[in-house]
């Protein structure tokens, strides 16, 4: 991800139109007007796509006036209850000047949406709202044009409301987008950067919108993947090995005989069965025989941090200034620090799940992904097919939080369709979600900080190994510092996976985790400042406010004190903890209480104070609700989540043994934004979820004096450190 | 051996010819076409596929067809009348209580379940009456004050 290189992007960047008429489904929309947006070289995907040609074809966002008012909105993000679906249809109802409840969305279709590289990195909001404003400011300006001519008068003397366009001084001259678009089809291309409205002047930008599709959700009327129900569909059940990374040696599946209507599937190390009932393919599954050729155990759940650091040996510097030595020299204390993170999955409540079927050589597919447009490529490569012989389908998706970007499930779902003849549903079993998740990846960080005598910090010196770099760059003002990423040299590295000699050091699937690494990095950092100013015996409050170099992290930490009431006495077994940090452009400051019983190390979270400074806020609800979603989530990183394993062999099967926030963990959550409605926005998704860790570690230290500097921060860590003291 | 099995769903009767160890679960979605109560684990741990069963939350990922033969099932379908909605459905839209959905017909049916035995629940006793129904999205604390804004609805309209 470049992230660093789309932050600069915004309204400045729109210039040369695409060649639409490349575009063969614009022909496949009805009449109506319909906007074509794009930011040609500049768009959201350059250098995010695989190739040149693909950054040059993309047009961000179109919209389309139907001749019954309504309006249809295409984009090739995907809902997964983030809130764009409501957030989005916010911006362009802003821009256009209709109710929000006339824009149907129509999100992640790759036959009608254009080209996403994914919803992912907290982007939607910062890059799909600009396109989707401008395309919409284009078509309000369009319509305007038409009703001026249609009503003879200038077009400076109209005014509109709700999708009707009238003359100011007589407001019974009027004309319905319904009525200017009838018998139309009017396809426009920026061709100029339009004129977007003042944060002032909003009328729907700022205020809190309950999700449109919360009444789908609520009826059991929303479908996602695993609902759709074709004519002649199978069930189909893979065939697992219990130890990841296996390879298929020899199949015995004379057992099948039993099974009437079972079919066997066999496509590479895919072993699969197929029946007309979800059960008895269940059930025939199991009476496959397989054997695997399983890869040797090289870590387990306790040794894999001892097996990074002794892999990887090679470094190369993310960011670094001053000198560490001199930095050293000036300090009157310097500590070192060791931090570790375990893996987490994802386990969102939806397991990867697929439908699909062929129709004639074309496949369809629904499918549980973030990543409809890579999904589709992916299954062109699977099935040696051309991209117009593949659609993924709009549907809602059940969680992703980073974990349904990679589509092995559409995939299998797709040969096992190809290969029977059959439309196909796949959906995974708790245990296979466990198993195929892509791990957000075990992590060390080393630190080394220094403090001089008037406690300004005069020294950090931060190693990471798998966590990459995302948000590590210092708010606080340290002269002498350093990080470095502990990655092959010449790899470019990540925080998804971190390989030696194209093999993954890791036992499994690892990848993008909700704010990729920098909840792992965030940890360390945001503890290690806590560590280093209880050693001088300055309070964490005073001392990150004394070297902080960063006026928005100051005022939004401020926020978050004052709402806190950082100086209100603590009840016995309480504790306060802090911690910032900033992703996807915002700027985080968490305050959590805890209660820690120090009989058995049980942590309770009592409340938590967020303040964000994430630019323009369009829905102050869905934000408050991501954020709350975020804190309740990491939470359990924090607290209870850890992968158990012994190398491929994965102990984590189902929530009995991993465990996530429940109701009664979850504390009081109090969200504040700065108020900043004339800035761009920033991301909303990811950002408050990488504070927690940190702030929790802090608040279980000044409640019990326990440091523990390995998450999950569990009862028995807990009790080993004060054991200790 | 196919077996006929006879209940009420949404209160309509229907019959279905099974092997009688299928998940209520699995005859709802495939069988009746009924997919707004979800499959999220098929191990009774996480809650998205409560429905009622004479009137209690149940598991159906968990309960054998054959044994809710004559007893009367509700799942998230049957809980609307017609376009008016049931006042959980209503408080979960209102406080926006959900994010990804997938959890939500299995919370509100364990909402109602819990509110058919309790009308006039604590918070805490809310809490612990959710607390094995799982939302990975973090929606807990509006779901909890959701639950609190329909019971105030629902005992109203008993009063009435």
């Amino acid at each position: 991800m470049k992230p660093d290189k789309i932050d600069q992007l915004y309204f400045s960047d729109v210039n040369e139109p695409i060649k639409f008429d490349r575009r063969e489904f614009l022909k496949k929309l009805g009449g109506g007007i319909i906007v074509v947006f794009c930011i040609g070289k500049l768009s959201l995907l350059d250098g995010w796509g695989k190739n040149e040609a693909v950054d040059e074809l993309n047009f961000n966002a179109y919209l389309r006036v139907k001749e019954n008012g309504r309006v249809n909105c295409y984009t090739g993000k995907i809902e997964m209850g983030q809130g764009i679906i409501t957030s989005l249809a916010q911006v362009l109802a802003e821009e256009l000047e209709v109710p929000i409840s006339s824009v149907d969305m129509i999100m992640g279709d790759t036959d009608l949406c254009p080209y996403d590289a994914g919803t992912w990195g907290s982007l939607t909001t910062r890059f799909a709202d600009p396109v989707i404003r401008a395309a919409a400011a284009e078509a309000r300006e369009t319509l305007l044009n038409l009703a001026a001519e249609k009503l003879h008068i200038n077009e400076d003397q109209l005014t509109i409301k709700e999708g009707v366009i009238f003359d100011i001084n007589n407001p019974s001259k009027k004309i319905t987008y319904a009525e200017i678009t009838k018998g139309k089809k009017i396809v426009k291309t920026l061709t100029k950067k339009p004129e977007i409205k003042k944060a002032k002047d909003f009328k729907i930008i700022g205020t809190p919108i309950i999700s449109t599709d919360a009444l789908a959700k609520v009826t059991g009327k929303a479908q996602y993947s695993g609902d759709i129900k074709l004519p002649g569909m199978v069930y189909a059940t893979v065939v697992r090995p219990t130890v990841y990374g296996a390879k298929k040696l020899k199949v015995d599946a004379s057992a099948l005989s039993d099974f009437e209507g079972v079919a066997l599937i066999e496509d590479g190390d895919l072993v699969a069965v197929v029946h007309t009932s979800l059960e008895t393919a269940n059930k025939a599954a199991k009476k496959v025989k397989v054997i695997w050729d399983a890869p040797k155990a090289t870590s387990n759940t306790d040794s894999i941090f001892q097996y990074l650091e002794d892999q990887i040996t090679e470094s190369s510097v993310f960011k670094e200034a001053g000198d560490l030595l001199i930095g050293k020299q000036i300090s009157i204390r310097i500590i070192d620090g060791k931090y570790y993170d375990g893996y987490k999955a994802h386990a969102p409540m939806e397991t990867h799940s697929a439908t699909c079927y062929f129709e004639g050589d074309k496949l369809i597919i629904w499918a549980s992904t973030q990543t409809p447009f890579g999904l589709r490529d992916q299954l062109v490569n699977a099935l040696h097919t051309s991209t117009e012989k593949v659609q993924v389908k709009q549907i809602f998706t059940g969680g992703g939080f980073g974990g349904k970007i990679y589509n092995k499930q559409a995939i299998e779902a797709a040969l096992i369709s190809k290969s029977c003849g059959k439309p196909v549903q796949l959906v995974w079993s708790r245990k296979e979600e466990f198993m195929y998740d892509r791990f957000r990846p075990a992590a060390v960080m080393n630190v080394t900080s220094g403090v001089d005598n008037k406690g300004k910090l005069t020294l950090w010196d931060f190693d990471i190994y798998c966590a990459g770099t995302r948000g590590t760059s210092l708010f606080y003002g340290i002269e002498n510092n350093r990080t470095r990423m502990f990655n092959e040299k010449n790899v470019r590295g990540d925080s998804h996976t971190n390989s030696l000699n194209n093999v993954s050091v890791h036992p499994f699937g690892t990848g993008a985790w909700r704010a990729p690494g920098n909840n792992s990095t965030t940890f360390a950092r945001e503890s290690h400042i806590d560590v280093t100013a209880h050693k001088i015996g300055i309070d964490p409050l005073e001392f990150r406010l004394n070297n902080l170099n960063h006026k928005n992290m100051t005022a939004t930490l401020k926020l978050a004190a004052e709402n806190f009431g950082w100086k209100k006495p603590k009840k016995e077994g309480h504790g306060y903890g802090i911690a910032l940090g900033e992703d996807a452009g915002t700027c985080v400051a968490i305050i959590a209480e805890v209660f820690v019983n120090k009989n058995t190390g049980e942590v309770q979270p009592i409340r938590v104070v967020c303040a964000q400074d994430m630019g323009q806020v369009v829905n102050p609800l869905g934000a408050t609700v991501q954020t709350e979603g975020g804190i309740t989530m990491g939470l359990g990183y924090a607290l209870f989540e850890e992968v158990e394993f012994n190398g491929g062999n994965l102990k984590t099967r189902n929530f009995k043994n991993y465990e996530i926030t429940k109701f009664s963990k979850t504390p009081e959550i109090t969200c504040i934004f700065r108020d900043k409605m004339d800035s761009k926005p920033e991301g909303g998704g990811e950002p408050a979820i990488i504070c927690v860790g940190g702030a929790i570690a802090n608040a279980v230290f000044d409640a019990c004096g326990a440091r523990v500097n390995r998450m999950p921060i569990t009862p028995e860590r807990i009790l080993n450190e004060l054991n200790k003291t | 051996m196919k077996q006929s099995v006879s209940f009420k769903l949404n209160n309509q009767n229907v019959s279905v010819e099974v092997n009688g160890d299928e998940s209520l679960l699995t005859i709802i979605r495939t069988y009746l076409d009924k997919t707004g109560t979800k499959f999220g684990c098929g191990l009774g741990d996480c809650g998205a596929c409560t429905v009622l069963i004479d009137n209690e939350a149940a598991r159906s990922c968990m309960i054998l067809i054959e044994d809710v033969a004559n007893k009367e099932i509700i799942t998230i379908e049957g809980l609307a009348t017609g376009e008016i909605l049931h006042p959980i459905q209503k408080a979960f839209i209102t406080l926006d209580a959900l994010q990804c959905g997938f959890c939500t017909p299995g919370m509100i049916m364990n909402a109602l379940g819990l509110l058919i035995k309790n009308p006039t629940p604590t918070r805490n006793e809310i809490i612990n009456g959710m607390e094995d129904n799982l939302c990975r999205c973090g929606s807990y604390n509006r779901i909890v004050e959701a639950i609190e804004m329909a019971a105030k609805e629902m005992n109203k309209k008993v009063k009435i």
